[in-house]
């Protein structure tokens, strides 16, 4: 079954045209990772999916649900975290999660409330004021709140920015028993790591989406290979190579220096002299996301 | 070390950025020009301390030549304006009691027979004293002229009128507030007021708090209706306005001794549909605002010509007739003559169903508009 199917959403503030023509499928119980640059129309389209933006154009299903018709009715069977934190500051953990299981209308609160506080380990904060949280609190208080009706669609709008590592980790964990638990999870990112840890990705950019898929499918499709130059004196290596035809890419990560490639012969041919020349040693290195999702920036970019 | 001289740049730094900070800000900037604006025009066209054209109602059976060279008299002193003229005592009553005439004029039927005989008839004028300020002015200037316009009329030389021996006899009452005591006036317009001043702002904050806090986007995800929402939002505002109810009238009784002489539920039930008002103007208003200064800024706005438009500082009757159409649209207009009526003059709910209509219909405009601007979605 197919839980998000739309396909040409459109969006447009006056002359610009945020979101241009998105198609988008995701299946039950998938972790679908959303990334993209700031403002290329993530937020946007995540509010359309979910009935809080009309979409000028384009239509679609979720949870078998009509985009245009059933708007209203979407949003309410959805668990949708916004970007932005949006709970009641001045009400505490418990307080807000009461607030939203009376307008789910659960019965009894109290139970309700107190599953998922003990699920996201929020019981001994639950007297903690909502604004006194820290960011990795608000977050766990956030996903517990769309989570207390058991929506079968988890909409969520870069969770776990400006949130640390650790907390990070453990929000992730979550969204991962979540869907095991049969939950779909449509989840916008800017953490390159995280995207590793869905199940499919896809990347819009100036509100088009440009690629979707498994990390190694999207990776491998992008036909790029990579390799590393390891030694000192990096940074004028560097600045030479990215003058290289052959060469697209060329960033230092501490002491090695990652060099991409359209062309993995060519990309060879150009590197080894400078590497004998400054006497560095070449590796041979993975591709990763990171790689592809700049790849594609670029490309556009000589594109426009 | 380095010392701070002042330094032209920076201060030009902060003075660009301070006044592309105040342009950009409209609602303020539009409030700089506008309360001027409206203060001048309302302080030097509308206000009217020494009120001309009082509506008045004239109680005469006969209309016989010398009781009509009285009344056209008492017109030509630009005070009275007899815009109801009846031979029932009660009805003129009636109207006294609902504040649609703030004089009555009796003149007894056998006026010009008595003028005749030379017994002295009696021209009775009662005056609304609620506002003691509006009958003053048309009180002290009764004196000779209704004497001198009879004598006119019966061709008595102008200086033989000035004897010890007039020929009629002019006696007033000022109704309500016989002392012309103000506080009696002020008190209980003070209670709409106060309400007006807590409940719109309590309720303009409703909705614009949500937008500016970001929590709007989330309780839009969530299976609330936006009546659902208003009505949660107003309740506990009635809650407040109540207990401000209680303590205004209770010291208006206790620490002022106005005298409350009509029906407490009849002015309870009033209060209620004030307040009700003024919370719908509230959500209203908040529906408009995108923050809360600009919520802040809209009340002051609506509250500035309210208070002197409404009677309650200057009074209502006194104002052109286009500043009392003006006045008309503030709900503190009707309750003031709603609660002045059931207070002070013990008016029944005949007397008081003008300003009844009146305030449920704001409550439901109010409410209407405010529930059609609420956005389902974030478009």
């Amino acid at each position: 079954m197919i839980a998000i199917d739309v396909a040409g959403l459109t969006k447009r503030y006056g002359q610009k045209t945020v979101v241009d023509g998105v198609d988008l499928q995701v299946e039950k119980g998938e972790i679908m990772g959303f990334l993209g640059p700031n403002g290329s129309g993530k937020t946007t389209t995540i509010r359309m999916i979910c009935g809080l933006l009309t979409p000028d154009a384009g239509s679609g299903r979720v949870l078998g649900m009509d985009l245009g018709r059933d708007a209203t009715q979407i949003r309410h069977e959805v668990g949708y975290m916004t970007q932005r934190f949006s709970f009641y500051e001045d009400l505490t953990i418990e307080e807000n999660l009461q607030f939203v299981a009376r307008l789910y209308d659960l019965r009894p609160t109290a139970r309700h409330v107190d599953a998922v506080l003990a699920e996201l380990g929020l019981q001994d904060r639950r007297h903690d004021l909502a604004g006194t949280l820290s960011g990795g609190w608000k977050q766990r208080l956030a996903l517990a709140a769309c989570i207390m009706h058991r929506p079968k669609l988890l909409l969520l709008d870069e969770p776990t920015a400006g949130v640390d590592p650790e907390a990070r980790r453990e929000f992730w964990d979550h969204i991962h028993a979540l869907a095991a638990g049969g939950m779909t999870v449509l989840v916008s990112t800017h953490y390159m790591d995280e995207a590793e840890r869905c199940h499919r990705i896809s990347y819009i950019l100036q509100g088009r989406l440009l690629v979707a898929g498994t990390p190694a499918e999207i990776i491998s499709a992008s036909g790029l290979a990579a390799l590393d130059l390891v030694g000192h004196g990096l940074e004028q290596t560097a600045q030479e190579l990215n003058n290289e035809a052959a060469v697209d890419q060329a960033t230092i990560f501490g002491n090695a220096l990652h060099v991409v490639g359209t062309d993995a012969r060519k990309l060879r041919a150009s590197i080894d002299p400078v590497a004998t020349r400054d006497g560095l040693a070449v590796r041979e290195s993975a591709v990763t996301i990171e790689d592809v999702f700049i790849d594609l920036v670029t490309k556009s970019e000589k594109a426009a | 070390m380095r010392r701070w001289r002042f330094s032209p740049r920076r201060f030009g730094a902060i003075l660009v950025k301070e006044t592309l900070q105040m342009l950009r800000d409209r609602v303020t900037f539009a409030m700089m020009i506008g309360v001027p604006i409206m203060q001048l025009v309302l302080f030097g066209f509308a206000i009217n301390n020494d009120p001309k054209h009082l509506d008045a109602a004239l109680v005469a059976t006969s209309q016989d030549h010398l009781t009509r060279a009285v009344v056209t008299s008492l017109e030509n002193t630009g005070y009275y304006r007899f815009t109801h003229v009846t031979d029932s005592a009660a009805e003129a009553e009636a109207q006294l009691a609902s504040g649609a005439v703030s004089f009555v004029v009796t003149v007894p039927s056998d006026f010009s027979r008595r003028v005749m005989r030379g017994d002295r008839p009696r021209i009775l004028i009662e005056a609304d004293g609620t506002d003691p300020s509006v009958a003053s002015g048309a009180i002290s200037t009764l004196g000779t002229l209704a004497q001198t316009a009879l004598n006119r009329e019966l061709g008595i030389a102008p200086e033989t009128a000035q004897g010890p021996n007039p020929s009629l006899e002019i006696v007033v009452h000022r109704r309500y507030n016989p002392e012309g005591i103000t506080q009696y006036n002020i008190v209980p317009g003070l209670l709409g007021v106060i309400l007006q001043m807590t409940t719109v702002m309590l309720t303009a904050f409703a909705v614009t708090r949500e937008v500016e806090r970001g929590t709007m986007e989330n309780l839009l995800a969530l299976p609330a209706s936006p009546m659902e929402i208003m009505l949660g939002k107003v309740v506990p505002a009635l809650g407040v306005g109540a207990v401000q109810v209680f303590i205004v009238l209770a010291s208006a009784k206790l620490l002022f001794d106005v005298p409350f002489v009509g029906s407490l539920w009849l002015l309870l039930s009033g209060v209620l549909l004030f307040v009700l008002a003024l919370i719908f103007l509230g959500y209203f208003i908040s529906t408009f605002a995108r923050t809360l200064m600009q919520a802040m800024q809209l009340t002051t706005f609506f509250f500035l010509p309210s208070l002197l438009l409404s009677g309650f500082m200057f009074p209502y009757r006194g104002m052109p007739v286009w500043a009392q159409w003006l006045g008309e649209v503030f709900p503190l207009t009707h309750f003031n003559r709603l609660i002045r009526s059931v207070m002070l003059k013990g008016g029944d709910f005949e007397a008081v169903s003008g300003p009844f209509t009146a305030l449920v219909l704001f409550s439901l405009g109010f409410a209407a508009v405010a529930l059609m601007r609420f956005r389902r979605t974030l478009d």
